[in-house]
């Protein structure tokens, strides 16, 4: 024992009590981060629900002889999801935010997907370690921290204005099609559904790659090598063995991007989305609104109303959100299978 | 021979990744090697077309920033030495405007601090018990609720920093006014507490258990495994957890803009209404400045004064995580 150098020698209890007090600390801390989402959630929810649920007719419904659940009609407020926005609180509705919202995350998904995963391709199965895929690979760690609202600025100058090729002013731009018809395209691109769709594409489209990359990486050699034994070319190695195998890591990864798109609204903001919008997209050029930029809006007002409406758009919001992750979960559990 | 009775092709979810490696096999047409050579070509110019565009998009970034930038320099009402020392922002009051970059990276770094001091120690701490004291079923619960606060938006800290978090500050203090640095530094520190917790668990559960092995044959506790042995053996990862989240924080837009306000304020006080540079390109973008006026680039300097500090602690982070790197086998 004597082998033990002095400085060591704390006495037992006290050690105790500094483990046991550490471990107060952990717990609390843990604690408060839990906490914290439910005081959120619970907070926003008891502000937003009197705009989305009518709790007279709710009561009804659930009383005896009503309806229950089935009976949603007579007390979901359905206004809130068919009106435009209003000065007045209780006319004013979120259907052009919405609309907005899944036009915009099925454009920025349908170009931000194929993108990335073939960036993750490139680099991970046919670059090698050159100094070329060196480069893009340290440029893609460094855009995924650059902030939302210079990629707004980006968005501004490269898809609303292009900068300026096809000219600065609104009666310089070349169109293609009927104004009205679905397929309509004019450039630049000014501040349509089209540019925003981009610009959130340019802000998740790191983390995409980074994803799927990773995806890749977990997809064992073994079967990488018995593909090529087989004769099989690198592409189609990817096409008939790695893709298939790492797509649910893939789908789980970007799933979780897409949804960082749905809650952005400064890389919007800056591209110059108008607030007040009384029709839903039929076309990549039309206008739009997007529902974290509805709820800026009406955070800002100082009318408790606006508040409440507000409140209730975040709850549309995180419903949504959570069903995306519920989806990501879903695909993880059920398409994931052990390789190795 | 490939449809032999006796070898049924696999079929739906029987597949093993070998088997589907034999049906592509079989499936392929035989062509010759020089077609299959060019069309392997043909399929890597397209990756790499696509791998191109990232450095496409940072080249955009770039020139953008530094094109407007150098506009805004060149204006008549602007000095560089005034920007880069002066300590007066006000491009949208009085007759004669300053620009002097300083009171907006003060209000940067004052919300990001408070956001670090509130986010860094309790997700650390969090991030330890996780990793190293939690029951399995403990950790299978709280993991997943971080994810979810991981995934609000930030536009929803904002709503909260206004309505319930301010309101609070009000009630301990009457010197906070609506908009203050603390509320908000607190809601981007809700934000951030999640990146910090999920990221230093994962570099924390990195560490081999042989290591905390030895330490406890050589009679330590469990806090001295986990605070002496388990976090400096993680210290790369939770430097590079810490920066990542200050990045965050130092870019973070929707909650600046609904909480801390829009006076750019060279002061310290964390009950006093300020503005990042954050908050600054939001009102210039939100209102009506002509596009080829003095306020409407100034946005644009700040936003690459923005790029280049955030560009800073991202490539610090990556170098932390290179450089403190201790390699166990």
């Amino acid at each position: 024992m004597t082998a033990i150098p002095a400085g060591i020698e704390i006495p037992r209890e006290r050690r105790a009590w500094k483990a046991r007090l550490f471990l107060a600390t952990c717990l609390f801390a843990t604690t408060l981060a839990v906490a914290m989402l439910a005081v959120l959630l619970a907070s926003i929810a008891t502000k937003g629900l009197p705009w989305i649920v009518d709790a007279e007719a709710f009561r009804a419904s659930f009383a005896e002889g009503g309806n229950g659940l089935a009976g949603w009609r007579d007390w979901i407020r359905t206004e809130f999801f068919t009106e435009y926005a209003s000065r007045k609180p209780l006319k004013a509705g979120i259907k052009a935010p919405l609309w907005g919202s899944v036009w915009v995350v099925t454009i920025c998904a349908l170009v931000a997907l194929p993108v990335g995963v073939a960036t993750a391709i490139y680099l991970e199965e046919f670059a090698g370690r050159t100094r070329l895929s060196r480069l893009i690979q340290t440029n893609i760690r460094n855009l995924a921290g650059v902030p939302s609202i210079v990629y707004g600025i980006i968005g501004l100058t490269a898809f609303a204005r292009m900068f300026g090729v096809f000219g600065t002013g609104d009666d310089e731009t070349l169109s293609i099609g009927d104004p009205d018809g679905f397929l309509y395209l004019m450039l630049p691109f000014g501040q349509s559904v089209l540019s925003g769709g981009l610009t959130l594409m340019l802000v998740i489209l790191p983390v995409v790659i980074i994803s799927s990359q990773e995806a890749f990486r977990a997809v064992p050699a073994s079967l990488r090598q018995a593909s090529l034994a087989m004769g099989a070319t690198t592409w189609q190695t990817v096409w008939n063995i790695t893709l298939p195998a790492a797509l649910p890591t893939i789908l789980t990864g970007t799933i979780l991007a897409i949804s960082r798109a749905i809650g952005e609204a400064a890389p919007l903001l800056v591209l110059g989305v108008p607030l007040f919008i009384s029709n839903t997209p039929a076309n990549l050029m039309d206008d739009f609104t997007v529902l974290p930029f509805q709820i800026f809006d009406w955070a800002k007002r100082p009318q408790a109303d606006f508040q409440g409406l507000a409140a209730a758009a975040i709850v549309v919001l995180l419903v949504v959100l959570l069903s995306f992750n519920v989806v990501a979960v879903v695909i993880r559990q059920k398409l994931h299978r052990p390789l190795s | 021979m490939a449809s032999h009775p006796s070898n049924p092709a696999p079929t739906g979810s029987s597949f093993s990744a070998a088997e589907r490696a034999i049906a592509a096999a079989r499936k392929g047409r035989p062509r010759s090697v020089a077609a299959r050579k060019a069309g392997e070509r043909v399929v890597k110019a397209g990756l790499l077309a696509c791998a191109l565009f990232s450095i496409f998009v940072t080249t955009a970034i770039v020139v953008v920033l530094v094109r407007q930038t150098i506009s805004f320099f060149g204006m008549p009402e602007v000095s560089l030495s005034d920007f880069l020392f002066g300590t007066t922002w006000s491009p949208l009051l009085g007759e004669e405007k300053h620009f002097g970059i300083w009171p907006l990276i003060n209000g940067t770094v004052l919300v990001s601090v408070i956001a670090a001091a509130f986010a860094l120690p309790v997700g650390l701490v969090a991030a330890i018990y996780l990793s190293e004291y939690a029951p399995a079923r403990v950790r299978a619960t709280i993991k997943p609720t971080l994810e979810v606060l991981a995934g609000v938006p930030t536009v929803v800290f904002g709503f909260f920093a206004i309505n319930f978090i301010t309101p609070g500050l009000q009630l301990v203090s009457g010197k906070f006014g609506f908009y203050n640095a603390t509320g908000a530094g607190l809601a981007v520190g809700m934000m951030i507490l999640p990146i910090v917790c999920s990221l230093s668990e994962d570099a924390l559960r990195a560490v081999p258990r042989s290591l905390r092995d030895g330490a406890y044959a050589l009679g330590s506790t469990k806090f001295d495994v986990s605070v002496r042995v388990v976090v400096p053996a993680a210290l790369s990862g939770i430097v590079a957890a810490f920066l990542l989240a200050i990045t965050r924080a130092i870019g973070e837009t929707m909650i600046v803009a609904l909480a801390a306000g829009g006076l750019a304020n060279l002061t310290i006080a964390p009950w006093a209404e300020t503005q990042t540079m954050t908050a600054y390109m939001v009102q210039i973008f939100l209102g009506d400045a002509p596009a080829d006026g003095v306020e409407y680039k100034s946005s644009y300097a700040v936003a690459f004064v923005l790029f280049l500090m955030t560009l800073g602690l991202t490539m610090a982070g990556n170098a932390a995580l290179r450089w403190f790197r201790e390699e166990y086998e």
